[in-house]
């Protein structure tokens, strides 16, 4: 075991890891901020997005040793400083992009990072942007709508 | 998985020497490597991370001539700093995966693998690329021997890829929709004195050079040359998700497709 030290959601942290910790793990179980799901574990599904440098990757595919010193975004650092839900968050409340809200922090992470990339996508450009995020329980439409919304764009109501 | 040592080196000659250890091996974006060593099938007692090697990454060209991609680039990188000088790379790059992938996966790590159904093969042997690495320069077409098997010894490092630029090429991929990689990918580019088509994602040898329309198209590029052609299924894939004749019936549909879009 080393001591690893990043930032995560600005401010500087550090936790026991083996060479083989994940990210994720690094993030769940060395600090505590299980707002992170491991869906899969085998990079398919997308729940562990985190931002890493402000780039969206797979934090259950990412060794915590390899982002040593990086600045680490997660669903915990995506509220407003007062606790109130981020906009991404809050639109995705609003227009039902989410049931039981187990793939939700790995499909906000990947909209923040596909809006701060692409201001107003497309619908074309999030479903693509999100191709990486899988969710069982919504269909994708009103995630896709959520996206849109958050955006600024008009989306129908419900 | 099993536990390793880990080590993270700034400079390739100190990776060269790190890889020299019994058990060592590279770990660039971890995208392969690492759901491999979760299922143990492989074991490492050492990873060298590639990923803080400076020299590994980036994107430089000189327009219509070639353009060189440091082995430790990931593939949005590509994407992004390509385009400028060879469109259709950057747009292979672009279509890897998802988004996560490709901001963590590189070309390094996708031609060491050499995945019989990757992307950047198709790229790399369609354009006559050259492979360089910590030992020499090979060049693509002595560098892919089959599936996940190439020309690189132990402990040899791709540094870069060289890319001569053509007048014209496009990729086509048809997606396998759950893996994301191609069920069939097919690169076509023209270059001043003949064209090369390079299919991934169709044979049981991995990546490889279809010759027939290469000399058709070399003729007269068109999707139309490619009608009299066509192509053997006896050593394409067969899996759940095509037969080999269904494969077979790709590679031409794809290339046409290819040449119409260069
Ligand atoms: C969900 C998902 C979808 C994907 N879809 C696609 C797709 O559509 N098309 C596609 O082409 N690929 C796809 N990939 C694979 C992806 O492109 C990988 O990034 C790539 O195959 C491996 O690159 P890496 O940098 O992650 O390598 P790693 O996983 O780090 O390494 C792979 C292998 O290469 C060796 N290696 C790494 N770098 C070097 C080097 N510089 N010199 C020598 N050896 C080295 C390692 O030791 C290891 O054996 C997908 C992956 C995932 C998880
Ligand atoms: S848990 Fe990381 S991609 Fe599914
Ligand atoms: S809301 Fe249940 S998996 Fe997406």
């Amino acid at each position: 075991m080393t001591k690893v030290s990043m930032t995560v959601n600005g401010k500087a942290v550090s936790a026991e890891a083996e060479g083989r910790t994940l990210l994720s793990a690094y993030l769940r179980e060395g600090l505590g901020l299980t707002g992170t799901h491991v869906g899969c574990d085998t990079s398919q599904c997308g729940a562990c997005v985190v931002h890493v440098d402000g780039k969206a990757v797979k934090s259950c595919t990412v060794f915590a040793m390899d982002v040593a010193g990086a600045s680490v975004t997660t669903i915990e650092g995506m509220a407003n400083p007062d606790g109130s839900l981020g906009v991404i968050q809050q639109a995705f409340q609003d227009h039902h992009g989410l049931q039981c809200g187990f793939c939700t922090p790995g499909m906000v992470m990947s909209s923040a990072a596909l809006l701060a990339a692409n201001p107003h996508p497309t619908e074309a450009e999030v479903r693509h942007g999100l191709e990486g995020n899988i969710c069982r329980c919504t269909g994708y439409h009103n995630i896709v709508k959520a996206v849109l919304a958050a955006s600024g764009q008009t989306v129908a109501a419900e | 998985m099993h536990n390793f040592d880990f080590v993270k080196p700034a400079s390739l000659d100190e990776a060269v020497k790190a890889l020299s250890a019994e058990g060592a091996q590279a770990l660039s974006g971890g995208q392969t490597l690492m759901p491999t060593m979760k299922q143990r099938l492989a074991a490492p007692d050492v990873l060298v991370s590639l990923t803080g090697i400076a020299a590994l990454k980036g994107v430089s060209g000189r327009a219509g001539a070639s353009v060189t991609v440091g082995a430790a680039t990931p593939h949005a990188v590509v994407a992004a700093e390509a385009r400028a000088f060879y469109p259709a790379l950057a747009a292979l790059a672009g279509g890897i995966g998802d988004p996560a992938v490709r901001n963590r996966g590189t070309i390094g790590g996708s031609l060491a693998n050499n995945d019989p159904a990757a992307c950047y093969p198709a790229a790399v042997l369609a354009s006559g690329a050259t492979i360089t690495t910590s030992r020499r320069d090979i060049a693509a077409d002595d560098y892919f021997q089959g599936l996940f098997s190439t020309a690189l010894e132990e402990g040899e490092i791709i540094t870069g890829v060289t890319f001569p630029i053509p007048q014209k090429a496009a990729y086509v991929k048809f997606n396998q929709p759950a893996s994301r990689f191609a069920l069939t990918g097919v690169f076509v580019a023209k270059y001043a004195d003949g064209v090369r088509v390079a299919v991934t994602g169709a044979s049981n040898n991995g990546v490889f050079r279809w010759s027939d329309a290469e000399a058709a198209l070399s003729a007269d590029f068109s999707a139309g040359a490619l009608a009299g052609l066509t192509v053997d299924d006896s050593e394409m894939i067969a899996d759940l998700h095509g037969s080999a004749a269904y494969r077979a019936n790709l590679v031409k549909v794809l290339t046409g497709r290819a040449v119409a879009a260069a």
